[in-house]
């Protein structure tokens, strides 16, 4: 492929591009590095919004529909900033069966949000998970990257009251 | 410079290696695989580096983080090995104890220990048939090196079978073996592995690409993340040798982003193995020449299936696409594609290593080898399991799971994830082998196996899976887009007890529509947990549908299950 046509600038000063148009250049600049690429976006960003994924498909010269479509066709990808804090359950068979409904159940009545939302003051996130691979540990929650197994409902609400009342 | 390794160099890391940890005659083991890391295990591996820096005995004490050892229920796991001294001297034998459920706190406990009897408020027991009954293969390394360092894992007979294939065998040679062997797809489906193999090999494009299926979709298994967290490089030897028998010069690791730990590892092994020269250019000064990179996956349950992955690898919308042309023939960027599992690859090794004939030795007639399942769900230990095929079920959930807790009773056993489907308790005597469980309407699957009990509701699972398949169907095939959602809506309806035998009747239909008319796995096998459950508890279905009840208590609370 040629590189004739002129690299898009990075939409802001921000240093988190740099990371983005490494990973653009390691891909050789080609469409089959878009999933890559918008991977690095969003471990540099958090989210993808709307900027970000113009830029990354000027930059692979893929269409803004593509794009789109590949960031909201994969779950592991979004486009709303998470909260200060993100909560994600486990809805694996193994937690199913060991009772992660009734730790959903009793998250969403204390936070009044559904799985995929943040709470109005962004302070929390709730994520749902298919399945984090801690079955042994079921019913397993992840707070903020780190992982908790044989969670109790107590438990989970004593959590999420630290994060909300702090 | 040239690093190109021969097998000489090869031998001199594992002399070395060997002879530096012949010299701590103390080695203390501790998981840190992601289950008992996040049982707070990377502390106690700290705390026990501290206390041995505390008391000097750095050079015959090893403390060494491994992968996992099985039973993550009773995790954080540490093993001990000391080499026994009595009034003789040593003869080399070494007395090795496991602890489960250790703090950070036990550390000063557990090395004091080692000259002295064993802590016994954390011993473990392993002459249980747990640990007794299974046979391990893919699993021999896991829990005994470290899978951060390559030397480890050379230093266990790593890379042998590697330079054995580029040396002394040609390409059709490894195929032979591996044909021999009767190893097949561990992904689930079960397609004989030499005869893709070969297919591929004879396959005509100007490139030939390979890759390793990573994207561990199947919610309640984690058997291949637990492969590449605890020996990485196993799979990459694999994935040489089939390089190497098919004519690939470049490879894929598709794995899932949920599995941070694994990939890690991963690229850390594939930079270790780059630096001595086993990946790249020339390797082992043999014309052979491959490259590896690791491409992550981002949460689509339809990614596992092949040409879905291959789109994705492309960095696409995973959606598969009709087949034939196969991927053998025309995949990844239209080229010759050899797809396998990671655990169809770490079983490669070791085959080329003993010869198929060794392998074949194990197993049932028609499915050869060992099998590792991720045992969970309502059973007393959890964990990972390697077991030869042809086990029972039976031998299974009782001896290996330790039978189900708190004296509740067995009810069904889940194989396959959301493709699979429920076996009752007449089915518990049936040999573990791709026919039998396809024959009791179930799926082998990659290996997850979740146990359940009375409290479960059968009805309610099946929503369950049904969910599952809805919300990852990838909208491409109208009947699996369509046939999922109103299959879901008739479970939901027969849970909130509003269903009509009617509406029992359209279930039916669309599962045979489902399995006759969608495009790919997803949507042919989706209708599999409903199949096995109306044969197996068609009772339970009747008594929501007729008695408004439900036998295990689970459904029937409309008012809350709607903001569910």
């Amino acid at each position: 492929m040629s590189s004739y046509v002129a690299k898009p600038t990075p939409p802001t000063q921000d240093k988190r591009w740099k990371l983005v148009d490494a990973t653009i250049r390691r891909q050789g600049q080609q469409a089959r590095g878009l999933i890559e690429t918008l991977h690095t976006v969003q471990e540099a960003f958090g989210y993808l919004d709307t900027q970000a994924l113009r830029y990354v498909a000027m930059s692979l010269r893929v269409p803004l529909s593509r794009a789109y479509g590949v960031a909201t066709f994969y779950h592991f990808f979004t486009l709303k900033p998470a909260g200060e804090h993100t909560c994600v359950i486990c809805m694996g068979t193994a937690c199913y069966i060991k009772g992660a409904p009734q730790l959903l159940d009793a998250v969403q009545r204390d936070l009044g949000i559904v799985p995929g939302e943040t709470t109005p003051d962004k302070k929390v996130s709730l994520l749902t998970a298919r399945c984090l691979g801690s079955c042994g540990l079921a019913p397993a929650v992840v707070y903020d990257q780190e992982v908790a197994g044989k969670v109790s409902t107590a438990a989970v609400r004593e959590h999420l009251k630290k994060w909300t009342t702090a | 410079m040239d690093n190109r390794m021969t097998p000489e160099e090869l031998d001199e890391i594992a002399e070395t290696e060997r002879a530096a940890q012949g010299q701590f005659t103390q080695q203390v083991n501790v998981c840190v695989a992601a289950g008992c890391l996040s049982c707070q295990s990377q502390a106690v591996k700290d705390a026990l580096d501290q206390e041995v820096a505390r008391r000097g005995t750095k050079d015959h004490c090893q403390i060494k983080g491994v992968g996992c050892m099985g039973l993550c229920s009773e995790g954080p796991l540490v093993s001990t090995s000391v080499v026994a001294t009595n009034a003789e001297g040593s003869d080399g034998a070494r007395k090795e104890v496991l602890y489960k459920k250790v703090e950070a706190a036990d550390g000063a406990a557990i090395l004091d220990s080692l000259e002295a009897a064993p802590v016994s408020r954390l011993v473990c027991p392993t002459d249980v048939p747990f640990f007794q009954r299974q046979k391990k293969i893919v699993l021999e390394n896991s829990g005994v090196i470290d899978p951060e360092r390559i030397e480890d894992y050379v230093a266990h007979d790593g890379y042998v079978g590697l330079i054995k294939a580029l040396t002394e065998m040609t390409p059709r040679e490894v195929i032979d073996q591996v044909t021999k062997s009767g190893l097949r797809g561990r992904g689930g489906a079960g397609y004989p592995t030499g005869l893709k193999w070969s297919t591929v090999s004879k396959a005509v494009g100007t490139q030939k690409y390979l890759i390793c299926n990573a994207d561990e979709g199947d919610p309640g298994a984690f058997m291949d993340r637990s492969v590449l967290e605890s020996d990485p490089h196993r799979v990459l030897e694999g994935m040489l040798i089939a390089a190497y028998a098919v004519g690939a010069s470049e490879g894929y690791i598709y794995v899932r982003a949920e599995y941070p730990l694994a990939i890690k590892r991963l690229r850390t092994a594939i930079r270790q193995a780059e630096r001595v020269g086993l990946l790249g250019s020339n390797i082992c000064g043999t014309r052979f020449s491959f490259r590896v990179d690791v491409r992550l996956g981002a949460g689509a349950f339809v990614c596992g299936e092949e040409t879905a992955l291959i789109a994705s690898v492309e960095g696409r919308r995973g959606m598969p696409r009709p087949r034939p042309p196969y991927p053998a023939m025309e995949g990844l960027f239209g080229q010759p594609t050899l797809i396998n599992n990671v655990e169809t690859y770490a079983n490669v090794a070791p085959i080329i290593r003993n010869g198929g004939d060794w392998y074949a030795q194990i197993g049932t007639e028609k499915s050869k080898g060992t099998k590792v399942f991720a045992l969970a769900g309502r059973v007393q230990n959890t964990g990972l399991v390697e077991v030869p095929m042809g086990i029972s079920l039976r031998e299974m959930v009782f001896e290996i799971g330790g039978g189900i807790p708190e004296g509740r009773k067995f009810k069904a056993v889940q194989t396959g994830g959301p493709s699979g489907g429920c076996l009752p308790t007449d089915c518990l005597d049936m040999p573990v082998d791709y026919e039998s469980l396809a024959k009791a309407g179930s799926i082998m699957g990659s290996g997850g196996m979740i146990v359940m009990d009375e409290s479960s509701c059968m009805v309610d699972v099946a929503k369950f899976f049904m969910d599952f398949c809805m919300t990852e169907s990838c909208g491409k095939c109208i009947p699996c887009r369509v046939g999922t959602y109103q299959m879901h809506r008739i479970l939901t309806a027969i849970g909130n007890m509003t269903a009509t035998q009617q509406d029992l009747k359209m279930l039916q239909e669309l599962c045979d529509l489902l399995r006759h008319t969608s495009l790919c796995g997803l949507g042919q096998s989706a209708p599999n947990p409903v199949v096995s459950t109306l044969k197996s508890f068609a009772e339970e279905y009747r008594a929501h549908i007729e008695d408004h009840q439900c036998p295990a208590g689970v459904c029937g609370r409309p008012a809350e299950k709607e903001t569910a």
